[in-house]
């Protein structure tokens, strides 16, 4: 027993304190994973705050802007130009989503344009496997996975070159929401559909720029993941990290989509390397989501959601 | 009898509008003029379509049959949006605001429409972007000013009491510069000194800014002070519209509204 109780509180950060370059490494790798989390979250938060659906489709949206990159980068483009091309596309799919989708379902429940979200998940992904062929894909964008040496840690460069561009996305979107003209109006359309009508925001124009934004951010999630994983279809899947991001920062908070990745990266990471051995390893697997119940018992809201306040 | 501005085209003129949801029958062939500078109070009981009729108006709802002319243009089927950047601003019975926004962003909202400008620019707050910003915020702190609700500027809109809450959305209204003012129920729920607050607030922007004013009201003894004119439904149909001290004598309107409702 006393054993246990060693192994559990006493042994893990003895094990950190006793090699600090390791612990940093631990933490580095953490934040990069947690950054890549944070940026499949940040598509689904923009979308959410400005018309409360939940997109289903946002992890396919990750997986068709990487394989249309990819898809464009072996007929011959060169990056910049694939990667002007595949806004281009992301942008264009936002349109013909508010047109085929969003707008014949206005005024309809929540769980109707859930549902349709679902079926823009399955034809997204057959759209995409048609176009681009279902094959694994490398996607090289000229950044080397390889790492340097700052004071003994090693820092890999795909690893920080991920970390730098969410950082700048996440900025750029920060002042987009607050500066701005359509900034503020997304965010009085998020606040509230009917009072924004009557100031005069056109409530269409709005859905087609928060859905092109989500496509920005789904090709910039795809670009990194697909260059450290390869472009295949388990990409979508990291939609379903996503989610324990969303609970835990709460699905209307664009800086709760940063924090909650970090955590659940810097978490499972540490608990992988530190507490893995202890219980067989595969901590990685289901920290996230028993996290995520946790805080589904304790702070439903997540950590910067809107309370979640009841009439009755 | 008639107002000296009838003799011109009216503002706003609506045309036999009929409503139907479902089996409901909202409103039955309404026709209602306002002409440029006036108050008009709609009043009647509960249900018999007053605030159907301003969702008509903003846009809100569309009428299965009738016509609506706002400067002479029919606009009979355009959307909320659209109506809003024609100069008609609005406000609703149950207080919409941005509860999360601070009561001057909510306020800055009302002028999105007159914004011009690209958002790069506006994202690094440069030239005639940060020109712009200046002169809304000046005028949005005019309105601010003329509404006396300086103290709570930075207060999120939501944590304000019901009262105040009125005043900031009709402060967002007025921040548009509209032409025409819908104001549904503006002093529900508040006690006598707010409503008279409110009252001399409706008064005084009538008399400064001019705006032609259209609300709804319960209670008689506000809508027989401001109003200049008096439009009375029930059950979706309009039984009286004159000056207010003419359709308080009015039989069919005692009978269907005041006998029964105040004794």
């Amino acid at each position: 027993m006393v054993d246990l109780l060693r192994a559990v509180f006493v042994a893990p950060f003895a094990d950190m304190a006793g090699n600090p370059t390791f612990l940093v490494e631990v933490l580095i790798g953490g934040i990069a994973a947690g950054l890549m989390y944070s940026l499949v979250a940040l598509g689904f938060v923009l979308i959410f705050k400005a018309s409360s659906v939940f997109n289903f489709a946002q992890g396919v949206m990750v997986l068709f802007a990487a394989l249309t990159l990819v898809g464009l980068m072996e007929k011959g483009a060169p990056v910049p130009v694939a990667l002007v091309l595949t806004v281009i596309v992301m942008i264009a799919l936002a349109f013909a989503i508010e047109r085929v989708v969003l707008r014949p379902l206005v005024n309809q429940e929540h769980i109707i344009l859930f549902m349709a979200t679902i079926g823009l998940n399955f034809f997204l992904e057959g759209f995409g496997e048609m176009a681009w062929g279902a094959n694994v894909k490398k996607l090289d964008v000229g950044i080397p996975d390889t790492s340097f040496l700052v004071r003994g840690v090693q820092i890999n460069r795909l690893e920080l070159t991920a970390a730098l561009t969410a950082a700048a996305l996440v900025t750029v979107l920060a002042i987009f929401f607050q500066r701005t003209k359509i900034g503020r109006a997304l965010r009085a359309v998020a606040d509230d559909h009917e009072a924004a009508l009557s100031v005069g925001i056109p409530l269409k124009t709005i859905w087609v720029v928060v859905w092109s934004v989500a496509g920005i951010v789904a090709i910039v999630a795809g670009v990194m993941w697909g260059a450290k994983s390869g472009v295949q279809f388990s990409l979508s899947l990291i939609a379903l990290k996503a989610l324990p991001v969303l609970i835990l920062g709460g699905f209307t908070s664009v800086p709760g989509a940063i924090v909650g990745g970090l955590i659940i990266g810097v978490g499972e990471k540490l608990g992988e390397v530190y507490w893995g051995p202890l219980v067989g390893g595969a901590i990685e697997n289901w920290f996230a989501y028993v996290l995520a119940l946790a805080f589904l018992l304790i702070r439903p809201q997540g950590l910067f959601g809107e309370k979640i306040i009841e009439r009755v | 009898m008639m107002p000296a501005s009838a003799l011109e085209s009216p503002l706003l003129r609506v045309e036999d509008i009929t409503v139907r949801f479902g089996a409901v029958q909202a409103l039955t062939e309404v026709s209602v003029d306002v002409h440029r500078g006036e108050i008009v109070a709609i009043i009647g009981p509960n249900g018999a379509g007053k605030t159907t009729l301003l969702n008509v108006i903003s846009g809100f709802y569309h009428p299965r049959s009738g016509r609506i002319f706002f400067q002479g243009r029919d606009r009979t089927q355009l959307k909320p949006f659209d109506v809003a950047a024609l100069g008609i601003a609005r406000t609703f019975q149950n207080v919409a605001l941005f509860k999360g926004m601070s009561v001057l962003d909510n306020i800055m909202t009302g002028r999105l429409l007159k914004m011009r400008g690209s958002f790069l620019l506006d994202a690094v707050y440069w030239g005639p972007a940060r020109r712009q910003e200046l002169a809304h915020r000046a005028a949005v702190e005019r309105v601010i000013d003329f509404l006396e609700i300086q103290a709570i500027r930075k207060t999120p809109a939501g944590r304000l009491p019901y009262g105040l809450q009125k005043r900031v959305e009709l402060a967002r209204a007025l921040a548009a510069e509209p032409q025409l003012l819908l104001l549904d129920e503006p002093m529900a729920g508040m006690n006598v000194e707010e409503k008279e607050d409110m009252s001399r607030f409706i008064l005084d922007l009538h008399d400064e800014f001019g705006t032609t004013i259209v609300l709804i009201e319960h209670d008689m003894s506000v809508v027989m002070d401001i109003s200049d004119r008096v439009v009375v439904l029930d059950y979706g149909r309009k039984i009286a519209d004159g000056p207010p001290e003419i359709v308080r004598k009015d039989q069919v309107v005692m009978d269907a509204y005041l006998g029964v409702a105040h004794g």
